[in-house]
């Protein structure tokens, strides 16, 4: 336990899990729609209030879990309730508890039927979803991984367009059997490690390659899904289409991140070797996605389903930088992570926008708006700006770190610089389908529909709006405090890495 | 003091006969046995810690089969409740309906405390002949000759089943020159690898296959529960389950753990339910014939704690048929509720039951996710325990097939989560719920999600039980 920081004061991150899951059963109690509402966002806003403390006292200088809570659950089975916070997941944990509010507040008048339901299940998805980002106990973390399955699956079956059925029966398929070897696998580390579910326990073990190969199989399934990695991207456009604003945000902007989030945290650590076996391909299915979401996304009409597919390219991105494996490329896919966040969520929430005013996504349907929605569109225009990665926004930050890592990527046979050269034409793709969707909403052209009819944002939306742009700025010109959250936990974890990997090859070079 | 359970049973069974040889009316007799159910319920309680042996000690009672009787009573006492009127038995003949019911029961009890093979014998015919007699007294109904045909098929099998049971206490008294369990397993630790003592047991065991509704004892699942009527299929599916495992229990205790064909045995059937259940099921119309398929595939779980022999093992096989049961009467409950007339209830006829009835559309919705196995609730608790008791045996193939098979479930459980939550039809009325309904509702969705989420206290208790047989 000497990696987990105990928290003797006051337990911040249980507070921060449970006070949703509170606010959900205080609902239970009302049927009024407007107190719903109101309930709800007060809870989500206090819970980003709260994590605010989180920043003030994450010790920035040390790799080891903080804030860490451990509690006996499962006796019999040495199952513990286990929770602590390291620089790889803080910034995710913090981007939930941000962005949650502005979800609720997003679905304000989007949101017309069984509003109380729907509240329910954002405050339950934000519990599990900080849950996963904390949790030290395998268990605790896969029980919130799938319980989160179901109020998503809500989400979308329940308010979602014309194909909901569909797209929520197959969000709901894929990530469950991508899980369910996952499962097996964990159960397997169980009994190789003396009957303890403790990660950190887990971490830089001694398994046989063939043993890690297969876990990593297993890991790799699930997360894959999740990311989702080409060609296991196929749920999500179906799914982002079809889910409410606030589902898409929430799907895109945190649920996409579990899986990085799983490789990061336990496929480079449970199985160091299995990664660098399996790492060229890992790769080049990263350059796979970028390149393929990138083409799609130009040929869409959809403008949920292009930004779906962009978002099959970003997180790309995201998989090329952790497993280039060196401190710019996994610092630059963290960060990353919480750009494609920001500026992906703060699209859907565009998208969402004009849908309640146009009642269609599709781009034809919404072009020319520029003349009556300037304020509308200097959101998009900047939003858009920062998801192709224009110098001065988060975006370019957290790709031009991927790139220079990939770019300086090392394999046993020498430097590749060829996987970053491949993965360019995604970035160029992604200023092409941006830009054409831009002029599209902005200027459209001579067969505009009639658009003058439509209001520009209220406040509601505006202050919605607001605080994405603010980080795209800051993260954007100032990211420096954001990379001092997580360079440690980076440093250290590559430096196991690598070092895991001298002393198995010298234990190699023994034997042979 | 000891056969007090049994005693009460006998008495309510007794007092149903009086009343059934004149014409009670359909409400006094339901409050009758609703209360007589409350008074068994009651009396196993109080007899939950008694300990003793009766009948020349053919008959045991410990905290095994005590816990057990508690189990069997308040499933029953639940089923009851949500029975309502018995809208799919005729009218005439609910007094005896209920009279069987009782003795059905009594059959139960018994067989948890038997530990003779003449006992288990006759506790399971005494229990299994009363089922016979309940599937074909549905209404003829819409169903037409259904319930007949259900009841026949039921009888054929049952005694095919039987017969294999016998043959097999045959081979066992042959084999040890006793009918004693306690004797039996002594004997039979010194010949376990013998082909003609792991015949004998198997056969042993089908009778109990059969009950628990098993590859290759469960032809008459789909039949009889579309066939018989709503109130008798939420019995059959729960109450003999219980029984049904703890036998396996009591059996499979008798073989020594390297009886290495044995756990062969029980690996192939555990793998061919789940296949066959699941696969099955995922073509299904009829809520009830789908629940009766996800019941072979769950039968199929519960084998993986049998066959670890461990008490850990045998612990969790407890713990997942409690829960189990628990979240088949959530989804019996609203079977039965929904279904107008004591007709049938086809995955159409949930059309928009979140707002016909909001609760019972929760209650199907978290039964069905715990038959599925998502966390937090038990179904996923219960799994993967047995998952873990599987693996730290070794047994990997085993344990991915199982997993995979979970992956495959979800399916047919979301369509009926899609039909009753996600789609509106204004043509359907509100479905009627009693005041019972809401308590029993709450009740059940409550002890899914405890279950699932402190799992620690049900597992002490049924790790004491089991080791109570050891």
């Amino acid at each position: 336990m000497d990696q987990l920081l105990l928290n003797t004061g006051f337990p911040i991150l249980s507070v921060l899990i449970f006070l949703p899951l509170a606010g959900a059963v205080l609902l239970l109690l009302t049927k009024n729609d407007a107190i719903c509402k109101n309930i709800t966002l007060l809870v989500t806003s206090l819970v980003a209030i709260l994590s605010i403390w989180l920043i003030c006292g994450f010790d920035k200088s040390s790799a080891q879990f903080q804030f860490g809570e451990h509690y006996s659950w499962i006796n019999s089975f040495n199952i513990n309730y286990t929770i602590g916070v390291d620089g790889i997941s803080i910034l995710l944990i913090l981007m939930t508890t941000f962005i949650m509010p502005f979800c609720i507040l997003a679905s304000w008048s989007y949101i017309k039927t069984r509003i109380q339901t729907f509240m329910i299940c954002m405050l339950i998805m934000e519990t599990a979803m900080i849950g996963v980002f904390a949790a030290l106990d395998f268990v605790l973390f896969y029980v919130l991984w799938e319980a989160m399955l179901i109020p998503m699956y809500m989400l979308i079956a329940i308010w979602g367009g014309p194909r909901k059925i569909y797209a929520s029966i197959k969000f709901f398929l894929y990530t469950l059997s991508g899980s369910i070897l996952l499962l097996v696998g964990i159960i397997w580390l169980y009994t190789a490690n003396n009957y303890s579910f403790y990660i950190p326990d887990m971490m830089w073990q001694d398994y046989s390659l063939t043993a890690q190969t297969y876990l990593f199989i297993a890991f790799f399934l699930a997360f894959a899904i999740k990311v989702p990695m080409f060609p296991f991207h196929t749920w999500l456009p179906a799914a982002h289409v079809e889910a409410p604003t606030a589902g898409s945000v929430v799907l895109a902007s945190i649920l996409l991140k579990m899986g990085t989030y799983g490789f990061l945290r336990f496929a480079l650590p449970i199985t160091p070797e299995a990664t660098v076996v399996l790492m060229p391909y890992v790769l080049w299915l990263s350059i796979a996605g970028i390149i393929y979401g990138g083409f799609t996304a130009l040929a869409q009409s959809d403008m949920k389903k292009l930004i779906a597919y962009s978002s099959v390219g970003h997180m790309g991105f995201v998989t090329l930088g952790i497993f280039v494996l060196n401190i710019e490329g996994v610092e630059g896919a963290i960060l990353q992570m919480v750009n494609h966040g920001i500026t992906t969520g703060a699209l859907f929430l565009c998208v969402g926008m004009i849908y309640e005013r146009t009642h269609s996504r599709e781009l034809k349907a919404a072009t020319g708006l520029g003349k009556y929605m300037p304020i509308f569109i200097t959101f998009l225009a900047f939003f858009s700006l920062s998801s192709f990665g224009f110098p001065g926004t988060n975006s370019f930050v957290g790709e031009f770190m991927i790139l220079a890592g990939a770019f300086e990527f090392d394999t046993s046979l020498g430097r590749f610089p060829y996987l970053a050269l491949a993965a360019i034409p995604g970035a160029v793709l992604a200023a092409a389908y941006m830009l054409r969707m831009l002029q599209k909403v902005i200027w459209g052209g001579t067969d505009n529909p009639d658009q003058s009819w439509i209001s520009d944002l209220n406040l509601r939306e505006i202050v919605t709006l607001s605080p994405f742009l603010f980080f795209v700025f800051w993260i954007g010109l100032g990211p420096q405090p954001f990379l001092d959250l997580i360079h440690t936990s980076v440093v250290q974890l590559l430096d196991q890495f690598h070092a895991h990997q001298a002393t198995t090859v010298a234990a190699n070079m023994l034997l042979n | 003091m000891l056969f007090l359970p049994e005693l009460t049973l006998l008495g309510a069974g007794l007092t149903l006969f009086i009343f059934s040889l004149g014409k009670p009316s359909s409400g006094k007799i339901r409050n009758l046995a609703l209360s007589l159910a409350a008074v068994t319920f009651l009396a196993t309680m109080l007899c939950i810690y008694s300990e003793g042996t009766l009948f020349y000690n053919s008959y045991k009672v410990d905290f095994f089969s005590q816990f057990f009787k508690v189990l069997i009573a308040l499933a029953t006492f639940i089923v009851l409740i949500f029975s309502g009127k018995l809208d799919g038995i005729k009218e005439d003949i609910q007094p005896e309906y209920y009279l069987f019911l009782f003795m059905s029961v009594l059959g139960l009890m018994m067989l948890v405390s038997s530990v003779e093979l003449l006992a288990i014998f006759i506790s399971l015919e005494l229990s299994s002949f009363a089922v016979y007699l309940m599937v074909p007294m549905r209404k003829a109904g819409k169903m037409g000759g259904a319930q007949v045909e259900a009841g026949i098929k039921y009888l054929l099998y049952g005694v095919v089943a039987t017969g294999l049971m016998l043959y097999g206490m045959s081979y066992i008294y042959g084999l040890t020159g006793s009918t004693h369990l306690g004797v039996i397993a002594d004997k039979l630790s010194r010949m376990y690898n013998q082909p003609a003592a792991v015949i004998a047991v198997v056969l042993v065991l089908a009778g109990f296959f059969y009950k628990l509704a098993l590859v290759p004892l469960h032809f008459w699942v789909p039949d009889v529960y579309e066939g018989a009527s709503n109130e008798t299929t939420s019995f059959i599916a729960t109450v003999p389950k219980l029984a049904a495992v703890a036998l396996l229990i009591r059996i499979v205790t008798l073989v020594t753990p390297d009886g290495n064909v044995m756990t062969k045995v029980l690996m192939v059937c555990a793998i061919a339910s789940m296949f066959y259940g699941n696969l099955s099921a995922l073509v299904q119309t009829d809520v009830k014939r789908l629940l009766g398929f996800s019941g072979i595939s769950h039968a199929g779980f519960v084998l993986l704690g049998l066959l670890t022999f461990d008490l850990t093992g045998y612990a969790t096989a407890m713990y997942y048929i409690v829960g189990y049961v628990f979240m088949n009467l959530a989804c019996f409950l609203v079977v039965c509720t929904v279904a107008q007339n004591g007709n049938n209830v086809s995955i159409d006829d949930l059309t928009g039951l979140h707002k016909r009835a909001p609760l019972l559309a929760l209650t199907l919705t978290v039964g069905l996710f715990a038959l599925a196995g998502i966390p937090p609730l038990v179904g996923f608790t219960g799994k993967f325990m047995l998952l873990v008791g599987a693996l730290k045996q070794g047994y990997l193939l085993l344990v991915t097939l199982a997993a995979i098979n979970t992956a495959i479930a979800i399916y047919y459980y979301l369509s009926i989560v899609r039909i009753t939550f996600c789609t509106d039809d204004a043509d359907r009325g509100s479905v009627i719920t009693g005041r019972f309904h809401y308590i029993l509702c709450f009740s059940l969705i409550l002890i899914i999600i405890i279950m699932g989420t402190i799992p620690q206290k049900f597992i002490d208790i049924t790790t004491t039980a089991v080791q109570t047989l050891v």
